[in-house]
């Protein structure tokens, strides 16, 4: 460019923002959520609310878990058990069905058979609703809806290069950047929305560099694979084969019975190898075969990584085998260290809440850069004397992603709870709710891309949003008089946050109806 | 760019630098983060999937540089000149690899 550097840097942070903005307020209001997945999926299933689980040890869980699934699935492949977790207090056991059975049904894609327990008694927990809960947003985030994984993990991965591009071009042009800080001027138009653009960006900056980094990194040999071609003559299998040496998959079933050793005393000698942490999940590969092997991994939460060390034992015998994790090298565990700060499931309660709170105000900083855009280029249009197309078609999107998004967000939660229960294909209805109404959304920002719609969509969704705790009581959930008084922390939280957001987007619909921004900035800041 | 349009021909012209300028960062600043992975997972003197993995990272960081420096570059012939320059070192050393793999 012709300009200084700053300028450049200038130019190239409005447009690498800009063009991919609308899909990153996707990528990042659905990946902020997913922080709390676990609890969105418990809100979702109102049937589990009320359902008291008194915690056991985790050996006590395991031996529940193994002659539950003694009875139901003697003859499966693969057991997997995902032990009670402070977030997750139900014991989850899942089974890939035999075979032989699965050929019969013809099915592409592996389905595995699922059931949640009673860690104490075994027994079946009530049967709640179908839905994919919190796992929906956690998808969404990276593979989209309604197009190939490839193709929606390549346009993620391109916004998501183009918001690095955006961030380090932002910190290039910046001339104090500490200053912006504590630089916060309301109420002057265009000059707030670059202050309010700056704080949400300053303030979170080490979490919206680390977040889309790490992002990038975890589909890193998707975008990038020229390394791991080179280094492993294109043989992929041969580099993830040692970067993930997991279970050694025993190639095939013996083919002769031998009873399961208990679990208990497995998971016991794992945790006393791990110092006293407990474990997490447990992987039987060829349960009553006399080649089986049971896989134990160390629960999530202590520590940063996402590879989490995992110890292999003899299913027949229960005796120690060789450990895959022997040898992990400064760059696997660099990788591991990234990986597993993405995704935060290592984060305490706190710490939680923080990175929750950054991922609003990486929201609030592409909402506002957008915004920020249309702000500054109104004047020369009304200078023109006519609104260009391309100011009207960014007002339109602006409304649709930043004003639109929550609404398509709060009903998803609403189908989740008025949709009739039984519904076939009920998960893909909620999903259906979420579309429509962004579609509805968007279409009526394009239409009518003005101050009026603005304060419509932020109404709706916050009206939407405000009333889900009432809702939550009314179709059968731990409503707060009920979730607060029996420390029901998880659906508590759901309901506050909700109602939190609600009123913020409540204020921001009132603060548009009666500030005048619109004539302080054509006034003075034309700039 | 025609005659009959003087006013507008600067307009157009700075439109196409810009394309021409986004097209060598877009494709030309992979093709340098590539050529860099490639060649560090090539030669780093460590196990190979620490070097690749090394390797891919640093291609991730590799690319965004590369894109600010093809718009901070003066004109888009530098800009190209540049990554080409950049790329250079490790085009040898794949070369020199890809040799001694053969031999």
């Amino acid at each position: 460019m012709k300009e200084g550097f700053r300028q450049s840097m200038a130019w190239l942070h409005t447009w690498s923002g800009l063009l991919v903005g609308w899909v990153l307020m996707l990528i990042f209001m659905a990946g902020t959520s997913s922080y709390y997945r676990d609890e969105i999926t418990l809100w979702m299933k109102p049937e589990l609310h009320q359902t008291a689980i008194s915690p056991v040890t985790q050996a006590m869980a395991a031996d529940q878990a193994a002659r539950a699934l003694q009875k139901r699935a003697p003859d499966s492949e693969r057991w997997f058990v995902s032990l009670p977790s402070g977030r997750e207090p139900a014991l989850q056991t899942m089974w890939a069905p035999p075979a032989g059975e699965e050929k019969a049904k013809g099915k592409g894609r592996r389905r595995f058979e699922e059931a949640l327990l009673d860690p104490a008694s075994g027994a079946e927990l009530a049967d709640a609703r179908s839905t994919r809960g919190g796992d929906f947003f956690y998808r969404l985030h990276f593979d989209l809806h309604y197009m190939p994984v490839p193709v929606a993990r390549w346009i993620v991965g391109i916004c998501a290069m183009s918001m690095l591009v955006a961030i380090l071009s932002g910190i290039v042009t910046h001339k104090r950047i500490f200053k912006d800080f504590f630089t916060f001027r309301p109420r002057k138009g265009q000059r707030s929305w670059l202050d309010f653009h700056n704080v949400s960006a300053v303030l979170a900056l080490p979490f919206h560099l680390m977040i889309t980094y790490t992002g990038l990194v975890t589909l890193m040999f998707m975008y990038m694979p020229w390394g791991v071609k080179v280094a492993y003559n294109n043989n992929d299998k041969a580099f993830f084969a040692e970067l993930f040496p997991g279970s050694p998959k025993g190639p095939k079933a013996a083919g002769v019975a031998a009873p399961l050793t208990p679990l208990g005393p497995v998971i016991a000698h794992a945790s006393q190898a791990w110092g006293g942490a407990p474990a997490g999940r447990i992987v039987v590969d060829f349960p009553n075969d006399a080649a089986a092997t049971i896989a134990v991994t160390r629960q999530e939460g202590h520590g940063v990584s996402s590879d989490l060390p995992t110890l292999i034992y003899d299913g027949v015998t229960g005796r120690p085998l060789p450990s895959p994790d022997a040898g992990r090298g400064a760059a696997v565990e660099t990788r591991g260290v990234m990986y597993g700060l993405h995704i935060g499931r290592f984060a305490d309660p706190l710490l939680r809440a923080l990175f929750f709170i950054s991922g609003l105000a990486g929201c609030a900083m592409v909402a506002t850069g957008l915004l920020l855009w249309a702000v500054k280029e109104k004047p020369k249009h009304l200078k023109a004397g006519r609104i260009g197309f391309g100011l009207r078609l960014v007002e339109g999107l602006n409304i649709g992603a930043v004003a639109g998004l929550p609404v398509a967000m709060a009903a998803y939660f609403w189908a989740n709870r008025l949709l009739p229960v039984g519904l076939a294909e009920r998960p893909a209805a909620e999903a259906g709710w979420f579309f429509t109404a962004w579609a509805v959304a968007m279409v009526a920002g394009l239409a009518w891309p003005s101050r009026p719609m603005w304060r419509l969509q932020l109404l709706a969704g916050g009206m939407l949003f405000a009333l889900l705790p009432v809702l939550n009581g009314a179709t059968g959930g731990a409503h707060l008089l009920v979730s607060i008084p029996n420390g029901l922390w998880a659906l508590a939280g759901f309901d506050g946050v909700t109602l939190l957001i609600g009123g913020l987007l409540l204020y921001a619909s009132m603060r548009l109806g009666r500030a005048p921004v619109a004539k302080t900035r054509l006034a003075g800041n034309a700039a | 760019m025609t005659v009959s349009q003087p006013q507008k021909a600067p307009h157009l012209r700075y439109r196409a630098g810009v394309a021409v300028r986004a097209l060598i960062a877009i494709f030309g600043g992979y093709a340098v983060a590539a050529a860099i992975a490639a060649a560090l997972a090539m030669w780093l003197p460590i196990a190979r999937v620490e070097a690749a993995l090394t390797a891919t990272m640093t291609g991730l960081i590799v690319y965004p540089c590369a894109i600010m420096w093809c718009f901070a570059a003066r004109t888009p012939l530098r800009a190209l000149g540049g990554l080409l320059l950049a790329a250079l070192p490790f085009a040898l050393l794949l070369a020199v690899g890809a040799q001694g793999a053969r031999a």
